[in-house]
């Protein structure tokens, strides 16, 4: 046999950057940064409000399945637990937005700490039935303590409050940058993490685990940072999106939540940096503009599901990767 | 002897449900030697390097290593002592570069842990010399660019043993690494053995004979879990026994 035979795998999905796609990366984060800038004054900023909110959600999640290769399906009890801290602390205790946001996030944090604790023990489809069963509880946590949650009403009428005390949020074009900017900040946290020291194990760990504990790493120790980072991002984008909505509910906590930022993720492209973001812009608008079917939605976002499961792996964003031969 | 030898087992067994893989193995292997593990299909090997690098607990047995019980430790500890393994199905990182595979080894040994999530990649191309170093070792650098899952297998194999040689290990545990190699690698890859052995230790399981002849000082004969023989090449081939074991199972190559 002669090992000089072709290779045996087809184009891989490419992951890594080189200084090209540093370029390009560097371009796209300036393309994103004059998107957000035109944004509110071609399209409602409570809607791109949505889009960026759900957007951060979506890239917290792949950070996790796409560069941790752990697949949580419970990832809406941090979003939605970080939205009720932070509506109920915004209400009731009147902090200021950006305190309600940090002290929602911290508790994301947290609660990934313990929660990703419990699941890294487990590999595959347990660790997901895991992150699952952990989501459910915090969703009967939810339902049996309407002094905090509000019950089925959820916490409605929470109040924008001003910003440091001193900028009043309750104008949507004045919300809109704050709300842009934690979306850049993520994101920007997101790539860094990605393309760091920590990242690469993280890639490692990913394709091979074995292997990278044969080279002397604690494998454990490094999914349990990347699910406590995701946990924190997911968190952060549902505190903001309590204070956006003025309203937290049973929804957010909500099984079918996980499942969204999953759809999301897969549609715009597992793994790619950016796929997450046109996941989130595709699902967010399709909801809004086929509102009106009403049950039909579900079933529309069900077949778009298996149509990308079946036809369309990669994503959005994976094919056009693919096709230029850059990751994206 | 306890001063000669790194690694050595007694009693080492494993059992998986009833079966015996591992049969009260007692291994001595010496520091510095090129020490060959060989035998029939299905004969433990593996499993040993299993049990060895803690990937399996043993059901019974001790295992000690520069004169430390390392029966109760975790894997990636094993590797921390200087103790790394390669892997029978090519182990290698298939969605990273070959350069960056090479780097992740080196990234362990000169900077320990690496939780920074917070500094760029950057900081590790002060790596990228010495992992084209050990890449041009292996003959692969015209693949450097090339993700590893784009690599034939016999190049899989290569790049995995320039990973494991970044570690610097004091010893290796060497699972087939020419298995799917062409003739021209197998050669270069025996070199390379030879070179590095060196200064370390090898444990190496291997199929074909005639690397094992010319490369190793000692050579262990496994069959059904248990040592069979052991002793030099010019020992081992004439006991009856391992005929017998290698012609009786049809697995392994009868031939020198
Ligand atoms: N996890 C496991 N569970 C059950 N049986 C196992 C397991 N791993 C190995 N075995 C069995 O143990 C025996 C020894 O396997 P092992 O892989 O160690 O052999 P080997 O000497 O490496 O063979 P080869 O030359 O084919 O690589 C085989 O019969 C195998 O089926
Ligand atoms: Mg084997």
């Amino acid at each position: 046999m002669t090992d000089l035979a072709s290779t045996d795998a087809p184009a891989a999905i490419v992951t890594e950057t080189d200084d090209g796609a540093a370029r390009l990366h560097r371009n796209l984060f300036i393309a994103i940064a004059v998107a957000l800038v035109i944004a509110p004054f071609v399209a409602y900023p409570v809607f791109v409000m949505k889009v960026l909110c759900f957007a951060l959600f979506a890239l917290a999640f792949n950070l996790l399945l796409g560069y941790g290769g752990l697949l949580s399906f419970g990832h809406a009890a941090y979003f939605g637990m970080a939205s009720y801290v932070s509506a109920y602390t915004a209400k009731n205790w009147g902090l200021t937005p950006e305190l309600a946001i940090l002290l929602g996030t911290a508790v994301g944090a947290a609660l990934g700490l313990v929660f990703g604790a419990l699941a890294i023990r487990r590999q595959g489809i347990y660790f997901a039935m895991i992150t699952l069963a952990l989501a459910q509880m915090v969703f009967f946590f939810s339902l049996q303590t309407p002094g905090f949650t509000g019950g089925e009403d959820g916490i409605q009428a929470v109040p924008r409050g001003k910003l440091l005390g001193l900028i009043d949020l309750a104008d949507d074009r004045v919300l809109y940058w704050l709300v842009a900017a934690i979306f850049m900040g993520g994101l920007l946290l997101i790539y860094r993490v990605i393309h760091s020291p920590f990242g690469q194990v993280c890639k490692a760990i990913r394709d091979n685990e074995p292997r990278a504990i044969s080279l002397g790493y604690r494998a454990s120790q490094y999914k349990l940072m990347v699910f406590v980072l995701s946990a924190t991002l997911a968190g952060l984008a549902g505190a903001t999106k309590a204070i956006v909505f003025q309203l937290a509910s049973l929804t957010d906590v909500y099984w079918t939540m996980s499942g969204e930022v999953v759809l999301m993720t897969l549609v715009g492209g597992l793994g790619t940096v950016f796929g997450p973001i046109v996941g989130a812009i595709v699902i967010v608008a399709m909801q809004n503009y086929l509102a009106t079917l009403g049950a039909w939605v579900t079933v529309v976002q069900g077949v778009i599901f298996v149509l990308c499961v079946l036809l369309f792996r990669e994503g959005i964003v994976g094919v056009i990767s693919k096709a230029i031969r850059k990751p994206l | 002897m306890a001063e000669d030898t790194i690694l050595s087992t007694s009693g080492l067994t494993k059992e998986f449900a009833g079966f015996t893989a591992v049969n009260s193995v007692d291994l001595s292997v010496r520091r510095g030697s090129i020490h060959a593990l060989i035998g029939p299909n299905g004969a433990g090997k593996t499993t040993c390097f299993n049990l060895l690098t803690k990937f399996l607990a043993p059901t019974r047995g001790s295992i000690v290593y520069n004169g430390r019980d390392i029966s109760r430790e975790k894997p990636a500890e094993i590797a921390r002592l200087g103790l790394v393994r390669s892997f029978q199905i090519s182990a290698v990182f298939p969605q990273l570069s070959v350069l960056t595979n090479v780097r992740i080894a080196l990234q362990r040994r000169k900077r320990g842990d690496s939780f920074d999530f917070w500094r760029s990649e950057r900081v590790l191309s002060e790596l990228d010399a010495e992992a084209r170093s050990l890449i041009e070792a292996v003959g692969l650098t015209p693949f450097l660019g090339l993700t590893a899952g784009e690599l034939s297998y016999g190049r899989k194999r290569a790049l995995e043993i320039a990973t494991t040689l970044a570690l610097e290990p004091e010893m290796l545990l060497l699972d087939e690494p020419m298995a799917g190699m062409g003739r021209e690698d197998v050669e270069r890859i025996a070199a390379l053995i030879r070179k590095i052995s060196k200064n370390r230790t090898i444990l190496m399981v291997e199929h074909n004979l005639s690397v094992v002849a010319s490369l190793s000082d000692r050579i262990t004969v496994l069959a059904r879990g248990q040592v069979l023989a052991e002793g030099d090449y010019a020992t081992v081939s004439k006991d009856p026994r391992v005929i017998e074991a290698y012609i009786g199972s049809g697995g392994g190559h009868g031939h020198h």
